[in-house]
């Protein structure tokens, strides 16, 4: 008997759901062994978050049978899932801001003395417990909405492993941390793996798979693809797994010809917070990517140059003339469009037509004299960009909500497109966004520069900087430390400048 | 080195340095932001009370200080209660004429059906809490958004009062002790009435729930983000059903006190008053958007609103500012209250 292969910690086999219209997950398999870090990749739409939703007792399958070392397993909710041992850490976090850290972990779990009343100090003191175990630095009684993203991550994963967990899963758990916090979250994963735990790893960052996963399985449209061993597996091929499609191999951007001059130019940008004497320019064609740690100031550069955020210090030159920019109505009205890194929340009006969307920027070149707006004329420009940028809607009615993150930031796109913008600013373009899209992006990109926009290009994700621009600014601590050409711009290059502090005493 | 570690962090152990890294945006002494809105709520409320105490000499008196805990007391109950509907991101705009209703409800109870004073008023506050549970299902089962939900149980409980009293006053001739649950004096030689002293009590009473029990445990948890609440396993239809049933028992308790004072049930108005007792938790620092707040902020505030009244018709303003004033207040209180998020 001894020959016989212990079953694996989770098995799903024949897994199917669907919702009308749609097969979301067509006849799926899985196995998560013992100790490992499956890392489980798919486009958006693959059926990763269906399944996720599944193995949390959000749905309910079809069909299909789940088993947990060999016993079969039935998920009835999801607090059922949890005391089944699934703990799962959803993308976006499911944490009470106004709460404190422990009455968010052991929310719905309280003990209560006749039946009412709680004891704080109690739970402080189980939450102390389990912190001590997991070696994780958090205070319990300090409210969740004044933690850093970092820590408010270190608190979900610490609810999940409260419930004693067997299988933790993961969504795209290092979508919102920078370097140093993303090797925290992998020491604490290494430290919950064990011989009967096991962790689903869901991620679109490459380069996170070769460092934390053992194996790698990858869905396509609802269906199980393959699974490869992490170790023998190499990125591209994942990829083409992924989209089903040998993707062409990447090429760097030269610079571009410096003989015009440049159409915006910043000098000594400084804001009360953060940014000190920042000075760059962005000529037409060009990408100029922004790279740096998380809170080196990209993104304030891009929102005190259109006005979102105050000036304390600067001028801002457009085309050789200075501008005022108060306000990001004044830097659309000069052609500078921001597309922010948070789609959702500052890029797009969800519940509103995609064509709404796209002339939202530019609504007055749609209203006539007396105030109507001219709806045909709209539809006629939704239409156009729909079909420019490949936008995948059935209709310039639908609405923005039921698009894909990828075809979401086209309308964002769209939008700054219809405003006649000559300088576009993208922050994280690319962020959620599954790889398929991400090339579409990368190409939309690429082709409004050589139609002679300049494009200030932020990213956390050095690849796609290095990969896109054809000059990369870096930045650390509210400076920008180097702007270098492409062709002299290696990964280590770039991290040198990123980690140029200026505190006296420490790198450098 | 590659570029997705930095130099200062050892993989295998969390070295203070990686901790240091997270923690590089955590705002230092945040906790003492959290309660600026009471403080600022409390300092107000003094700074108005010494300004009417110069302004006139029969503003600080026992008596006066007396009556204005009195006026406060039924406005004062009913936002104690809707304080808690409130902090789950909810409204209820039904506790006026509800209140109203349930002061017609005990005169049914005791005068037409002429029952014991206990059990009437006992059945005053369960039946406030009965058209609290249905406020409660209508919003969390049926799923009517809070302010349409109770704007129409506002509407219904005006009509009722109206055609169960036959739109006249009840008396509460059989129950001559039914008066006195609001006005006994209960200190002697100081005019100190029954009703304030119930205030006090359910005061407490509100604060022990909202801060120590699982009830203000989820109110605040469905406050902050329902959505996770209900992932993490709680029940959230059911416990908003309870803090609406909470919220109505107040309501009923309000509606025995002021019918009391009257010495009668009037069938008639009570439209606006749920506005003045969200005024008073307003001005004491809870969010409409749910997940803050505090009783003793909605305490403060009912207090500022009946200094505000008294003091205004003390110092002879014409009763027509009075309303201005209040309207000035509220928007001050909140205007200083987004400042300080902005500021966060």
């Amino acid at each position: 008997m001894s020959a016989v292969q212990t079953p694996p910690l989770l098995e799903l086999e024949g897994v199917s759901k669907g919702f009308p219209g749609v097969l979301a997950l067509d006849d799926v398999r899985l196995d998560l062994r013992h100790g490992e870090v499956l890392a489980l990749v798919g486009e958006n739409g693959a059926g990763k978050s269906t399944l996720m939703k599944l193995l949390a007792g959000i749905y309910t399958p079809d069909a299909g049978v789940f088993r947990m070392n060999g016993q079969e397993l039935v998920i009835d909710g999801p607090r059922h899932a949890q005391e089944q041992g699934i703990s799962i850490i959803h993308q976006e976090f499911n944490l009470m801001p106004d709460l404190t850290v422990a009455q968010n972990i052991f929310i719905g779990r309280e003990k209560r003395s006749a039946g009412l009343f709680l004891d704080d100090r109690a739970l402080n003191a189980r939450a102390q417990e389990l912190f001590d175990r997991l070696g994780l630095a958090l205070d319990p009684d300090e409210p969740v909405e004044r933690l850093t993203v970092a820590r408010q991550q270190m608190v979900e994963i610490a609810k999940a492993l409260s419930f004693d967990a067997k299988v933790l899963i993961m969504d795209e758990p290092t979508a919102a941390l920078n370097d140093a916090e993303v090797d925290v979250l992998f020491d604490l994963i290494r430290r919950f793996r064990s011989p009967d735990t096991g962790v689903i790893y869901i991620s679109h960052r490459m380069e996170e798979l070769a460092r934390i996963s053992d194996r790698i399985s990858v869905l396509r449209d609802g269906r199980y693809i393959d699974t490869l061993e992490t170790a023998s597996a190499d990125q591209k091929q994942v990829i083409s797994l992924m989209v089903g499609r040998e993707l062409r191999s990447e090429q760097r951007p030269g610079p571009v010809a410096a003989s015009d001059a440049p159409v915006l130019s910043v000098q000594g940008l400084s804001t009360k917070r953060l940014l000190r004497d920042v000075s760059f320019e962005v000529h037409a064609g060009e990408i100029l990517g922004f790279a740096g740690l998380m809170g080196a100031g990209r993104t304030e550069v891009a929102r005190a140059i259109v006005g979102a955020d105050r000036r304390d210090g600067g001028v801002i030159t457009m085309r050789g003339t200075p501008v005022d920019i108060q306000n990001p109505a004044d830097a659309a009205r000069l052609g500078i469009g921001y597309l922010s890194e948070d789609r959702k929340q500052l890029g797009v009006l969800l519940e509103r037509s995609v064509r709404e969307n796209i002339v939202l920027a530019s609504l007055r070149d749609y209203v006539s004299g007396l105030g109507f707006v001219n709806n045909r004329r709209i539809e006629a420009t939704g239409k156009e960009y729909v079909s420019k940028l490949r936008i995948k809607t059935p209709s310039t009615a639908q609405l923005v909500r039921n698009l894909s993150g990828g075809n979401q930031q086209k309308v964002v796109i769209a939008k700054w497109l219809a405003k006649d913008c000559d300088v576009l600013i993208f922050d994280e373009p690319t962020r959620g966004i599954d790889v398929g899209a991400k090339e579409e992006i990368y190409a939309l990109l690429r082709q409004l520069a050589d139609q002679g926009k300049a494009i200030i290009m932020i990213s956390s994700e050095l690849p796609e900087v290095l990969r896109l621009s054809n000059r990369i600014a870096i930045m650390a601590e509210g400076r920008l430390t180097a702007v270098l050409d492409n062709a002299d711009a290696s990964p280590e290059a770039v991290m040198d400048y990123a980690t140029r502090f200026s505190a006296e005493g420490t790198i450098a | 080195m590659s570029p997705t570690t930095t130099p200062t962090v050892d993989p295998q152990t969390p070295s203070t340095s990686a901790y240091a890294a997270i923690d590089a945006g955590k705002p230092r002494f945040a906790w003492v932001r959290g309660s600026l809105q009471q403080v600022l709520a409390a300092a107000s409320l003094i700074v108005i009370v010494i300004f009417f105490s110069v302004a006139s000499t029969h503003f600080f008196t026992a008596n006066n200080l007396i009556s204005i805990l009195t006026a406060a007391t039924v406005t004062g109950i009913l936002a104690l209660g809707t304080t808690f509907v409130i902090i789950t991101g909810g409204i209820d705009l039904s506790i006026g004429t509800v209140m109203v209703l349930c002061g017609v409800m005990a005169g049914v109870f005791l005068t037409y059906w002429g029952w014991p004073l206990w059990a009437g008023v006992l059945a005053t506050i369960v039946f406030g809490g009965i058209i609290g549970l249905i406020n409660g299902v209508n919003v969390s089962i049926l799923g009517i958004p809070p302010f349409i939900a109770t704007l129409g149980m506002m509407l219904i409980a005006a009509g009722l009062s109206l055609v169960i009293s036959g739109t006249k006053p009840i008396y509460f001739n059989d129950t001559p002790a039914f008066q006195q649950i609001m006005n006994l004096s209960i200190i002697p030689g100081v005019r100190f009435p029954l009703g304030v002293a119930i205030f006090i009590v359910m005061i407490i009473v509100a604060a022990i729930l909202l801060s120590r029990t699982i009830i203000g445990r989820y109110t605040f948890s469905i406050g902050s983000n329902e959505a996770a609440t209900a992932l993490s396993g709680v029940n959230v239809r059911r416990w908003k059903i309870i803090i609406y049933t909470l919220a109505g028992l107040f309501v009923g308790l309000a509606g025995v006190l002021s019918a009391s004072r009257l010495s009668s049930a009037q069938p008639t108005g009570g439209m606006g008053l749920e506005l003045e007792a969200i005024a008073a938790v307003v001005i004491g620092g809870t969010s409409l958007q749910g997940g803050k707040g505090s009783i003793i902020g909605t305490v403060i505030g009912a207090l500022i609103m009946a200094v505000l009244t008294n003091g205004l018709r003390i110092i002879s303003v014409p009763q027509e500012w009075q309303s201005v004033a209040v309207g000035i207040v509220i928007l001050v209180a909140v205007y200083l209250d987004m400042l300080r998020r902005r500021r966060d």
